[in-house]
């Protein structure tokens, strides 16, 4: 068989040029093939140089983060990061974007989503033991608005649960920002034994590359050359680029998956996703220094008039590439047969770092796989700071008139549906299959527990992204701050962190302004709080002909509780217990009540605006490590953050989940507005047993926290709040609790 | 006592029924694959939920027909302890071991929640711990969980005394509201007239541990080894 590609001729700009390549591109490409390439291989190269396989844009960048730099400059990026949590195990995460797909066809486009998450922690060797995710929309006044919401919702549902991983934790966030552009960013957690992690190289020249799973059809083609540009109006059209995902085919994948490599007879395997085989293949052999010889027209296909181009480039779900130990192919294939799943050998690992493709005898793509998976181009783009910037910074909050119904306003924003409970989105997911789930949905954080041991897991997903787009840099921070805050409420330590990066155009100076700006924000603070970076996703593009999403760096983090008796839960727990806020906010600060970027602000005046709200590391520091003494030695009943809607919201959410009234009196000299709905960061909302106040305050003294005590939990049905002794707030448990629950349910007609 | 649990394709919640059995009721228990036909030596056998088969054409409907259900009928017409939680339950309508079907619910929506279950039945093998009128927190995840059979089946049922439990309000009221997904007369769970074979659309296995926010499910479990002891 021919070894060598001979006399290929020019492919023509008006070809490659809507694959996504540029004529640099292009002439990259001839220079490294020292000749011009096919029609498939140009297609491979189109797919594995967008941004969403190469990184060519954020590449330089993502080298803030101290682990991906290691990674990058050592021995490459794995599948999905692991966090060693002791007694053998590791917990890997990681987060995807399926942004544009969830646009244009929103169950498939976030069924998919789950799905290929999933796949990335399996081909680890990892048992999936919960799903994420974190999703915006625009206002639901906008039907497109609800039809993408409920189906997204309905598309995490439908694969989440058939596939038996609970979906235990995320974030809904609904803005006019999101609108057309809705973000579905899929979190997946599995566990292993520390000496059972697969890998992903191609090792053994002569051992076998087999095909697993579904069969491969049209589906996809080019799906991850549309993630990388922009939606316009004839996005609708790219409808066929989106995938199909079967999830009964992928709990078959999983349980055959997870038992194959149990025979210790797979050397190497990779799934599926963006870019199908072209990323499989070339990313296996680029990390393993091998090459491979592959017939695909032994894949097994949906249809039979298949061009290899569509083969390459099929992003078909449910697959993976295995390399096998020779000889051991029947062992490893009747594993895969007893699940009803196909396993084809397709061919062989090979010494010389060349993918070769053949169409039976004919060679289609000869090509080194590390000019595909590795060699990138790599782009230094221009940032500029966007003019909004200093606008929306410098406007003059305390102009804005003071409102004269305090509890007006706190029922407005009860029923805001950003804040409102997302009961009606965690209710179709099943959030406790597996039966690890012990903190439900509804708390700071989800937690599972680990079986045979005593540990207990919690995990969230966090980015207040009005926070970013007014200061990305603080606003970044922040999204960590507060996802580590949400971890140490439950008592458990934070661990690591998996993010996924949604931004506009990053050919824009302005849109890569805002995604440097936030992704150093975001490295410096998850090493302030000792949680690396271990996985992540880059998604560019996130702009329609209306604007751009506000930048949205999700944070996806975990954190380790090792005795999981002693977890906590944010609701009030019983009455007559006592209530404080605990505050790691310095009152020296002259911004440690401002409202800036406030929900307050956006509910009451419709207006996005301000600096962020006050936030700095030490304190947030200080504020988690009290908030861990005091839940370690069992002092406090529950401990709740303070986020958007501030001290009012973090009162009524604790009374509405425990089903119980409060009052809570806090004195100031402060505006009313400021004290109730200010989101400064490092505050905890607790309650507790009067018997143990001296020993909270000793605590709090020890970490140089506020103490503010002036409230307990009462059994009358009513959430008060007084400022001065003043009455300002005065509501009906049963009233905010019907708000809280049904506007969204409401809203959508369920 | 020895338990079997059956693994169909697609099945998810196999391995919280095994967990269930092994840890927490401490009694014998065993994987059975569906492609087996040998079920002999089981005191019950557990058909736990999941997606069988992915559910394509409908809910219990292709797992009725699977290698191990032959047998299964075989075992359950001979007396045999079986029960059907979830997508078991399906299965075993499918399969006419059971009266009735179970449609999609009446909002079209999955449900994962904890529920209010009040106990009909307090003689039968699954319920003999419990006491009539005890009102239970157990929780539900289906999509199709909305009990139908025609008017004389519900009646036979109603006096056979063979409902186990009834979806309620916290207070045992057995109200419209409180019927999370259109079940006839609220029906969560029942036996065949024989009271061998159980189906129910909660989750007992869920509800098994403190960690797990409930203990209320054990009793099902637990009143059928104290009933063959």
């Amino acid at each position: 068989m021919e070894k060598e590609i001979k006399n290929t001729t020019p492919i023509a700009p008006d070809v490659y040029q809507p694959m996504g390549l540029n004529d640099e591109e292009y002439s990259k490409i001839v220079e490294m093939l020292g000749r011009h390439p096919t029609y498939t291989e140009v297609g491979m190269f189109a797919v594995m140089w967008s941004e969403h396989c190469g990184y060519k844009y954020s590449r330089p960048i993502l080298k803030y983060f101290k682990k991906y730099k290691e990674a990058i400059e050592g021995e490459g990026l794995e599948n999905a990061g692991i966090i060693d949590i002791g007694d053998g195990l590791g917990i890997c995460m990681k987060m995807e974007s399926h942004n544009h797909p969830s646009a244009v066809e929103p169950f498939q486009g976030a069924a998919t989503g789950v799905g290929g998450i999933l796949r990335d922690i399996f081909t680890m060797g990892a048992r999936p033991i919960a799903n994420l995710n974190s999703l915006r929309f625009g206002n639901l006044d906008d039907a497109h608005n609800r039809y993408l919401f409920e189906h997204v919702v309905e598309g995490i549902s439908h694969y989440g649960n058939c596939v038996g991983v609970p979906t235990i934790a995320g974030e809904v966030y609904f803005d006019d920002s999101y609108s057309g552009n809705p973000l579905l960013n899929a979190m997946a957690i599995g566990i292993l034994k520390t000496d059972e992690v697969a890998t992903a190289g191609a090792n053994g020249v002569g051992n076998p590359v087999m095909i697993v799973g579904s069969a491969t059809g049209k589906d996809g083609i080019h799906g991850a050359t549309f993630a990388s540009v922009e939606l316009g109006p004839d996005s609708e059209s790219k409808r066929p680029n989106v995938q199909m995902g079967d999830p009964f085919q992928e709990k078959l994948l999983i349980e055959a998956t997870l038992e194959a490599l149990k025979t210790g007879y797979i050397t190497g395997i990779q799934d599926m996703g963006a870019a199908g085989i072209t990323c499989s293949t070339t990313e296996m052999s680029a990390k393993g220094n091998t090459g491979m010889s592959v017939n695909i027209r032994k894949t097994p296909l949906r249809e039979a008039d298949l061009t290899p181009y569509e083969i390459m480039l099929s992003e078909s779900q449910e697959r993976m590439l295995a390399v096998v130990e020779k000889g051991h192919e029947d062992e490893v294939a009747a594993v895969f047969k007893k699940w009803g799943l196909q396993a084809v050998v397709i061919g062989e690992v090979t010494a010389d770092e060349i993918v070769r493709i053949y169409d039976n005898d004919e060679l289609v793509a000869c090509v080194k796989g590390k000019d595909l998976a590795d060699n990138a181009p790599t782009y230094y783009l221009d940032t500029k700071e966007p003019d909004y910037i200093s606008k929306v910074q410098n406007y003059d909050l305390s102009k804005l008139p003071e409102p004269n119904d305090y509890n007006k306003v706190f029922l407005k924003l009860i029923g805001d549906i950003s804040i409102a409970s997302k009961e009606w989105v965690y209710d179709q997911y099943d959030h406790m299959v597996q039966t690890n789930t012990t903190i439900l949905p509804g708390s700071d954080c989800a937690m599972l527990r680990v079986r045979e041991t005593t540990k207990g897991i919690a995990v969230t997903t966090d980015c207040n992204s009005r926070y970013v787009y007014l200061n990305p840099y603080k606003g970044a921070k922040i999204a960590v701050a507060e996802a580590a805050r949400n971890i140490s409420c439950s008592g458990a330590t934070p661990m690591g962190v998996t993010d996924c990066l949604n931004f506009g155009n990053p050919e824009k100076p302005e849109a890569f302004w805002q995604f440097e700006q936030a992704v150093k924000g975001l490295a410096e603070e998850c090493e302030a709080f000792n949680s690396p970076v271990v996985s992540g996703n880059v998604s560019f593009y996130n702009e329609t002909p209306e604007g751009t999403i506000y930048p949205t760096p999700t944070i996806g983090m975990m954190g380790l509780l090792d005795d999981v008796d002693k977890r906590m839960t944010s609701e009030f727990k019983a009455k007559g217990d006592k209530i404080a806020l605990i505050s790691g906010v310095s009152k020296d600060a002259n911004d440690y009540d401002a409202l800036d970027g406030s929900e307050y602000i956006k509910a009451e005046f419709d207006l996005a605006v301000g600096n962020t709200p006050h936030y700095d590391t030490k304190e947030e520091l200080n504020v988690q490590a009290c908030i861990r003494e005091l839940i370690d030695k069992r002092l406090i009943k529950s401990a709740h953050d303070l986020s958007e809607g501030g001290l009012a919201i973090a009162l009524a959410e604790c009374c509405i989940n425990g089903k119980l009234g409060a009052t809570f009196n806090i004195d100031t000299e402060r505006p009313v507005s400021n004290t109730l709905f200010n989101e400064a960061q490092s505050r905890i909302l607790i309650s507790y047993d009067d018997r143990n106040v001296g020993e909270i305050k000793n605590i709090c003294n020890k970490y140089s926290i506020d103490f503010i005590s002036d409230g307990q939990v009462s059994s009358d049905e009513k959430v008060s709040i007084s400022v001065n002794n003043k009455a300002v707030i005065d509501a009906d448990l049963n009233e905010i609790t019907d708000l809280y629950k049904n506007t969204i349910g409401k809203i959508m007609k369920y | 006592m020895k338990f079997g649990v059956v693994i169909f394709p697609g099945s998810n919640c196999d391995q919280d029924s095994f967990f269930c059995i092994k840890d927490v009721i401490k009694e014998q228990v065993d994987y059975i694959w569906h492609q087996d036909t040998d079920v002999k030596g089981y005191d019950c056998i557990i058909l736990p939920g999941g997606f069988s088969y992915g559910d394509y054409l409908r809910t219990g409907a292709v797992a009725r027909f699977s290698p191990v259900m032959q047998s299964i009928i075989d075992y359950a017409k001979d007396g045999g302890h079986l029960i059907g939680i979830c997508n078991g339950f399906q299965i075993l309508c499918e399969a006419h071991l059971l009266p009735g079907v179970l449609t999609a619910n009446d909002k079209l929506k999955f449900i994962c929640k904890y529920v209010n279950l009040k106990v009909e039945n307090d003689t039968s093998d699954w319920t003999n711990l419990y006491k009539k009128g005890d009102v239970l927190n157990i929780p539900v995840a289906h999509h199709s969980g909305n009990f139908f059979a025609e008017t004389d089946v519900i009646k036979e049922l109603e006096d056979n005394n063979q409902i186990l439990f009834k979806y309620c309000d916290a207070f045992g009221n057995v109200t419209e509201e409180a019927n999370i997904n259109g079940s006839v007369n609220n029906i969560a769970g029942i036996i065949n007239k024989a009271g061998n074979v159980a189906g129910m659309m909660p989750h007992p296995e869920r509800a098994v541990e403190d960690l797990l926010c409930s203990t209320d499910g054990i009793n099902v479990f637990k009143s059928l080894v104290e009933r063959m002891n």
